[in-house]
């Protein structure tokens, strides 16, 4: 899990263009979208492709979004409960 | 009312060298595009994130409004409603629709997405300084500065805003030209002129070689 | 500059008739155009329903007189202008000074994606003519030629309020005497291009869309033209027919929020109400009529609702989106909606919003439900809010 979440935050920070931000910088519980990383709807829906092009998971409730992104380690207790089902 | 208005700063972007005012203020010869851009927003210290999400188009107009309302433009001078935005260009959004048409044959992106509509650009600037007023886009083959003085000056005339960043944000992959006018209704600052068909083509031709 | 400017003529094309008279047909008949994908060659056919015109490019290239080859947007935006033209009757057309003001988002898009997959895997594949006329601009001079219009043409592209911004800024022109006569308007055919990037947003109903609907979920895509003939008084002088009515009012705004979501209070849109009203010299309690914007996405119909809430209240006009059954046509729908907005008072009727089973639990007002006839409509106001938070309304008044 610790790997996933490490590769969960460079990932991130590719897929929304936070370029001023390092992968140490992201707490693996800090809140995604409330506070410090300051993103928007449009970076919600960025990280959606992102499950479905790094983890082949499809996301196809935009409601669920709040929950499954809420930090990078629920992104990644949702990727690792679902990666066995998408393989 | 008065008939006159004036352009109280101005900026320019081409060849990777940023005017304000007519004078150079910031040169970076050594990189493609996005790279300039990039090394332009953290010279001038913006200190906005969301400009590395933006298209280039974007980006290119941000960072042109950005220099030209630092230190002349004094927001507390206008209530949000009395600033406006009119811009123009040739490609609209052609830069941004080729990338994301590119992501089709995999998943659309939707950052992408977003921009593949010219007056995003203007969206962008008004987000950032909290600018209500009217805003036009419009799409010519080649800058025309006749129609900007015209629209503008109604706009201003008529009480409709009492300040408009205007002018030319085109860009299509490497090649790129933006000029940006801030036009009051009254005289601030030290180079100031008389927003005129023949100060605004002056200011134009600068370095567009 | 107060001088009147008045609507001489109309034209539209759309999901639910290729003419005027077939669209208010099937608004009275509650017939939507909404359906299954036909012509778009997309991975999205069964998934998404759509609101195409129903006439596939040959037929619609006959019925403009125009080549296959051109773009669907130029193909419907031939049709509608040359009606609304047609509609308008001008005597001696040619002797006044005449523009052509046109917007639209997808310019030749449904062209140009069709040369990209070749070209961008062999660059010597692709036809170039599928690309010549992609820019925007383009489909604007290949009708301005085909109506022989040449003192005055240019294009908005603003996104959703592309159109009504191109009616208000002929009526400046008119107003400025700079022009004696405006063909004003808009068009958008629908294209991958704009399907997938809807879809990527999230924001399309997978349904038939519900505006207002306190359980909407997105709205539909659609495609169409429509164009109203602006004319000054001097000109209205000379027509053999009464004008149908004045625009009024009009105001363009900001809402400064988000690139494509609007505030949660609205404020860009109340703006935009408000000016046109200033504009007008009316009160709230004048406007009998508003055609909403209402897409039927949650955003937009909550954020256009709680301006309205906050402009209107305690008297609220009767309402609908058209949308319902148009679906949204983009750059298109300022110039539609306006539109009908301009044949709600020729005819003296309101249009109803379809499928709006439970309206919005938060606003003390229900957008109309039923096709109502022989109601006095003597000030329409109509709604276009679009990407990049700009906001336009524009008012139509009896003469």
């Amino acid at each position: 899990m610790d790997k996933l979440m490490a590769d969960l935050k460079e990932q991130i920070i590719a897929q929304l263009n936070l370029q001023d931000i390092k992968p140490e910088d992201i707490g693996d519980d800090q809140p995604l979208f409330v506070g410090g990383l300051g993103l928007d709807s449009i970076d919600g829906l960025e990280l959606i492709v992102l499950m479905q092009q790094q983890y082949k998971i499809k996301l196809s409730n935009a409601e669920d979004g709040p929950k499954v992104f809420r930090s990078v380690r629920t992104m990644a207790a949702y990727i690792t409960a679902h990666h066995a089902q998408a393989v | 009312m008065s008939t006159e208005n004036y352009i109280t700063a101005s900026c320019i972007i081409i060849n990777q060298v940023v005017y304000k005012n007519g004078s150079p203020v910031f040169v970076n010869k050594d990189s493609a595009l996005a790279a300039f851009l990039i090394s332009a927003y953290r010279y001038f210290e913006l200190k906005y994130p969301k400009f590395y999400k933006m298209d280039n188009l974007s980006k290119l107009g941000m960072l042109a409004s950005e220099v030209l309302l630092k230190t002349s433009f004094v927001p507390s001078f206008y209530n949000p409603e009395e600033t406006g935005v009119v811009l123009a260009n040739a490609s609209s959004s052609l830069d941004t629709d080729i990338k994301y048409f590119q992501t089709l044959s995999n998943i659309a992106s939707p950052s992408l997405f977003v921009y593949t509509l010219p007056n995003i650009m203007i969206g962008e600037i008004c987000i950032r300084n909290g600018f209500k007023g009217e805003n036009a886009f419009f799409v010519f083959h080649s800058f025309n500065a006749s129609f900007m003085e015209q629209y503008v000056s109604n706009l201003l005339n008529t009480g409709v805003l009492r300040c408009c960043i205007c002018g030319w944000v085109e860009l299509l992959e490497e090649k790129y030209h933006a000029v940006l006018f801030l036009v009051e209704k009254v005289a601030t600052g030290i180079d100031t002129m008389l927003f005129t068909l023949e100060n605004i083509n002056k200011i134009y031709e600068i370095e567009n070689g | 500059m107060n001088a009147p400017v008045y609507v001489a003529g109309v034209g539209v094309i759309s999901a639910i008739g290729n003419n005027t008279a077939e669209c208010l047909h099937a608004l009275e008949n509650g017939q939507a155009g909404i359906g299954e994908i036909t012509y778009l060659n997309t991975i999205h056919r069964s998934a998404i329903p759509v609101a195409e015109v129903k006439l596939n490019n040959e037929e619609l290239a006959a019925k403009a007189k125009l080549s296959t080859l051109l773009s669907r947007t130029a193909l419907l935006s031939s049709v509608a202008a040359t009606e609304a033209l047609l509609n308008a009757a001008i005597p001696e057309l040619s002797r006044w000074r005449t523009g052509f003001i046109s917007a639209n988002t997808a310019g030749g898009m449904d062209k140009s994606e069709t040369f990209f997959p070749a070209f961008l895997s062999d660059r010597y594949k692709g036809k170039l003519r599928d690309i010549i006329n992609h820019e925007c601009g383009s489909v604007t001079e290949l009708v301005a030629d085909q109506l022989g219009i040449k003192n005055y043409i240019t294009t908005i592209s603003t996104a959703c309020s592309s159109s009504a911004n191109a009616i208000f800024f002929g009526a400046r022109l008119i107003r400025h005497n700079m022009l004696d006569v405006v063909v004003a308007g808009g068009t958008d055919a629908l294209a991958k291009f704009t399907l997938n990037g809807f879809n990527t947003l999230m924001i399309l109903d997978h349904q038939y869309c519900k505006p207002f609907d306190e359980n909407r979920k997105g709205l539909n895509l659609g495609e169409g033209a429509g164009y109203m003939v602006l004319i000054s008084d001097r000109v209205a002088a000379t027509l053999k027919a009464n004008p149908y009515c004045r625009l009024s009012g009009y105001c363009n705004a900001n809402d400064a929020y988000h690139q494509t979501a609007s505030s949660p209070d609205g404020t860009g849109s109340m703006m935009a109400m408000q000016g046109a009203l200033n504009k007008s010299g009316l009160l709230p309690s004048d406007i009998d009529y508003i055609n909403l914007h209402g897409t039927g996405t949650q955003n937009n119909d909550q954020s256009e609702g709680t301006a309205i809430m906050n402009l209107f209240g305690p008297y609220y006009p009767k309402m609908s989106s058209t949308k319902s059954f148009t679906g949204h046509t983009l750059g298109a729908c300022g110039g539609v909606e306006a539109v009908f907005s301009v044949l709600a008072i020729k005819h003296g009727i309101i249009y109803p919003t379809l499928r709006l089973d439970t309206p919005i639990k938060d606003f003390p007002f229900v957008a109309e439900t039923i096709f109502q006839k022989n109601v006095a409509v003597n000030n329409v106001l109509t709604n276009s809010f679009g990407f990049g938070g700009n906001c336009t309304s524009l008012i139509l008044s009896k003469k």
